[in-house]
């Protein structure tokens, strides 16, 4: 039998500190939460930094060549950890540092930054060269602008310095230096027009994990829509340069975008809707989001049919998964805001009811509209630590998280089922197909027969 | 697919491709896990920590739990102090752990935080430790940062009492809990009373209970480790991870060392018995000569399968050395040996090992992923063994590859099971000839399939 048992840490759920982190939608704690401000010091966050942020947003740009300045670590653990694909180049993939010694620390490390440059850029002949700033290149002195625009000018090839020094920010900095790179780029030379596509569009905030990217660009195909430019799943350099073209930009991953969008509109007058792919019901509202907004009749009608025949193609699965589903409650603790509102939708599909949610980075408006969206009762948390995290999971019972990869161990720990969906996902998680693995993933891993082998929770120690 | 690299060597010296290493503070973290109840904190951004329990979290499948000062621009302009008083108060009063184990970032230590100070000025409540080890990111490697993290725990806590406790202590270097597990089972055989640390076993290889405990139960006690001052000896497994925490505690408690190659294989293991029994007067176990001729007797049966193979490993120097001596004793040759972690002791004790073994390979310290690539294509090698980084080159060379060391973020069950001792000499028999012989398979031609191998 399942037992309600809480954790030890029960009494500890709510510390002092982080009572305004954290609202229980119904509850009497209803005062704005508290988002989007720097990490208690102390505290076991799953919060990142600006490097991380900037090295998200740009990595998946495939032919670059992406150099971290600065002691090794920041470069190794970052080796290809993101699952972004590509559909030519490898390059990306690849893990370039300058590895900084004792003595690059004391006499500066420019030289070898500049040794690195010219020797990477004979080698890959790459179309740009990222380097990422780390903690200390501006502690030790080095002037990360002037050394790349030499560069620059020496090999005659586009070298980018990204200002992403750790402690200037959480990642949502990083994400701002990553989009201020990006406008740069897509600054329009002579000769380039501005808004010359009526019937294209960009995809932003899309990083082609699983492939996703292509999944998208298949629908718009078919709707005769002209996918532009992506930022920045499987994205090369020289495509940066006609982002100005498009005539709409939708906006999938808000966190890490919107200020682009929000520039790219105020620079350029380009139009910007958010939209998101995740589940049923989400995609269905972003295409015709799409079609309405490029306002052509052709295209609506193609939209529809679309949409008619992805829905017949899936809905017999998805109803099978729904039965099996029903009456499950989900935790989810993600990245951004745009997932966590679209996921509350999606597990609705499903049959199954969220009961815990949250994001390392939710903006105050997203917070808001996902109180919006659950039930009462409901806990939604910011920046939340793993103690709290695993107890309100216990407390209200929910059958799997879906998180990231420091979350995983945690959500197997108290026999709940666990979906990554962040870069480390195996499968398309978006669109309609996206949408019947996502429901497999959650099947497999609540009705997967290891929960039943947990004395604490209802199994059989010695059965 | 992923081959961008080229057959011909070039001169580079200012750029690191595909490292084969990772920083210092990671290291510590590791270590500190292996003290029971103990929180490892990060004084730096709020990047490294994640990217420390990250890496881990990947290795392990296992949460890891751990803290950082979070430094802001304010921190980085005017000290980090206050970020760590506020840090320490906050940790004790939240998650209460006995001990709070600090290591610094390249961030920290190049702004010149001075630690031991913060920590004479914090509260920390009655009964509980905080200790620290400078672990810049700019030297070194991840174990570096795991031997001066066990280091710190020898200066802070270790203490001679003046009377011996009959216990040889064993510091077993950055190894898996699966070979933690593996060297306390091999000292109860031996029946020799000891102090083991750090011990991740039980902490990061905890069972699954359907609760979720910040602090699992395994690691080393803190009372032990202020214990092992009063130790007959200190058996130090593999010279880059422990060395110097025995030298410390021979300096600080007069608690002699032998220094030993980390027990991988018949000979270093043989070794690390020899040792043992030494210090604590017991013959060698019935249990483990047992064993030990059970390896042979595996060696005899397989020997045909891997004899005079050729291969590339890679990885920890610690785990390299003792790999390298075992390839030996199975009549491998070990062609290309190299480490990410620099220091030219490394080179020298293979290379050592290698003319003992009347033949030489090519042995580098300070090397990266994209040199070994370069090697293997100039003249290929049979098979490689090294981490998961080491897919990249398999796949792109098309040659088998042993999954061994550190991180394995593609496979699972490797940190339960051990390489040291005789029972990971087994293992990684199995490991090497299963490898080579699917290969046999998979290439040879229909009528030359054979069901007996």
């Amino acid at each position: 039998m399942k037992t309600n048992r809480l954790p030890q840490e029960a009494p500890k759920i709510f510390i002092e500190e982080r009572k305004r982190s954290v609202l229980v939608k119904g509850g009497d704690n209803a005062a704005a939460l508290n988002c989007d401000e720097d990490s208690l010091a102390g505290s076991v966050s799953q919060r990142a930094c600006v490097y991380c942020g900037a090295r998200v947003v740009l990595n998946p740009i495939t032919d670059a060549v992406h150099l971290v300045h600065g002691p090794v670590g920041c470069a190794s653990f970052t080796m290809d950890i993101r699952g972004s694909l590509s559909s030519g180049t490898e390059l990306y993939r690849n893990s370039f540092s300058t590895d900084l010694s004792e003595e690059d620390v004391i006499f500066g490390g420019e030289k070898k930054l500049a040794a690195a440059i010219d020797l990477l850029v004979a080698r890959h002949h790459p179309k740009v060269v990222f380097v990422y700033s780390t903690c200390i290149i501006g502690v030790i002195g080095d002037d990360l602008q002037a050394v790349c625009k030499a560069a620059s000018q020496r090999n005659n090839v586009d070298v980018i310095a990204v200002e992403s020094s750790g402690f200037m920010g959480n990642k949502a900095a990083g994400y701002r230096a990553a989009c201020n790179v990006l406008l740069k780029a897509m600054e329009p030379q002579d000769g380039s027009l501005v808004k010359s596509k009526p019937k294209a569009i960009n995809f932003f905030g899309e990083f082609n994990v699983a492939g996703e990217r292509w999944i998208v660009h298949n629908y718009l195909e078919q709707m005769g829509v002209e996918l532009n430019v992506v930022l920045t799943g499987d994205a090369r350099y020289e495509d940066l340069k006609r982002t100005t073209h498009a005539a709409l930009n939708i906006v999938q991953c808000a966190g890490s975008m919107n200020y682009l969008a929000n520039k790219m509109q105020e620079l350029y007058d380009i139009p910007f809707i958010q939209i998101s792919f995740v589940g049923v019901g989400d995609t269905v509202d972003t295409l015709r989001k799409i079609a309405e907004a490029l306002a052509d009749p052709d295209i609506t009608a193609k939209t529809e049919a679309l949409i008619e025949r992805e829905l017949a193609g899936i809905t017999p699965a998805l109803e099978q998964y729904r039965k099996r589903l029903t009456g499950k409650k989900a935790a989810v603790y993600v990245g951004g805001g745009f997932k966590a509102i679209s996921l509350i939708r999606q597990f609705k599909e499903l049959g199954i009811e969220i009961v815990v949610i949250g994001t390392q980075t939710g903006m105050k408006e997203e917070y808001q509209r996902m109180a919006t969206l659950v039930n009462d009762g409901t806990v939604i948390l910011d920046d939340t630590n793993p103690a709290e995290l695993t107890g309100f999971m216990m407390e209200l019972q929910a059958d799997l998280l879906v998180g990231g990869t420091k979350e995983r161990g945690i959500a197997y720990k108290i026999g709940r089922g666990f979906i990554d969906h962040n870069h480390a996902r195996q499968h398309a998680l978006i669109g309609f197909e996206g949408a019947i693995n996502f429901a497999k993933e959650v099947a497999d891993t609540i009705c997967s027969p290891v929960w039943k082998y947990i004395p604490q929770i209802g199994g059989e120690k010695h059965g | 697919m992923l081959d961008h690299t080229p057959k011909e060597c070039i001169e580079r010296k200012s750029l690191v491709i595909n490292p084969a290493k990772t920083c210092q503070p990671l290291g510590a973290t590791y270590a500190a896990l292996g003290i029971h109840r103990c929180l490892p904190h990060s004084h730096g951004s709020q990047g490294c920590q994640m990217y420390f329990r990250s890496h881990l979290n990947r290795h392990f499948r296992e949460p890891v739990e751990a803290a950082t000062s979070s430094f802001t621009e304010g921190a980085a302009v005017f000290g980090g102090g206050s970020n760590l008083k506020a840090a320490l108060k906050n940790i004790f009063a939240i998650y209460e752990p006995d001990i709070v184990a600090i290591s610094t970032t390249c961030l920290s230590e190049t702004i010149g935080e001075d630690i031991p100070t913060y920590i004479l000025q914090a509260q920390v409540p009655e009964g509980k430790y905080v200790i620290h080890a400078n672990t810049p990111s700019y030297q070194g490697s991840h174990i570096t940062g795991f031997s001066n993290m066990t280091k710190g725990m020898v200066k802070y806590l270790s203490a001679a009492g003046g009377k011996s406790n009959g216990k040889i202590n064993v510091l077993p270097g950055f190894v898996n809990p699966g070979d933690m597990r593996e060297i306390k089972r091999i000292l109860r055989s031996m029946k020799a009373d000891y102090i083991m640390f750090p011990d991740t076993s039980g902490v990061l290889d905890a069972p699954l209970t359907g609760e979720y405990h910040i602090f699992p139960e395994g690691g080393t006690k803190i009372k032990d480790i202020i214990d092992s001052g009063n130790s007959l000896g200190t058996l130090a497994l593999g010279h880059f991870a422990s060395t110097d925490s025995a030298q410390e505690l021979k300096k600080k408690c007069k608690v002699p060392y032998q220094a030993l190659t980390t027990p991988i294989g018949i000979t270093a293991t043989d070794d690390f018995l020899m040792a043992i029994a030494e210090f604590s007067g017991q013959p060698v176990s019935a249990e483990l000569e047992e064993e030990r001729g059970q390896v042979i007797d595996i060696m005899a049966d397989l020997h045909q399968h891997y004899y005079g193979k050729e291969v590339a490993l890679f990885g920890d120097p610690d785990m390299l050395t003792g790999l390298t001596q075992f390839l030996l004793e199975l009549g491998m040759k070990p062609k290309y040996i190299l480490t990410g972690t620099p220091g030219d002791l490394f080179e020298k004790e293979v290379n050592q090992m290698l003319s003992q073994a009347g033949t030489q390979a090519k042995v580098k310290s300070a090397g990266d992923l994209f040199t070994l690539h370069q090697w293997i294509k100039q003249d290929p090698v049979d098979l490689i063994i090294g981490n998961t980084y080491g897919k990249y080159i398999a796949r792109a060379e098309d040659i088998p590859l042993v999954r061994f060391g550190f991180p394995i973020m593609d496979r699972g069950v490797h940190s339960y099971m051990p390489v040291v001792g005789y029972k990971g000499a087994m293992r990684l028999i199995e490991m090497i000839s299963n490898t080579l012989l699917d290969r046999v398979d998979r290439d040879t031609a229909d009528e030359d399939m054979e069901l007996i191998m």
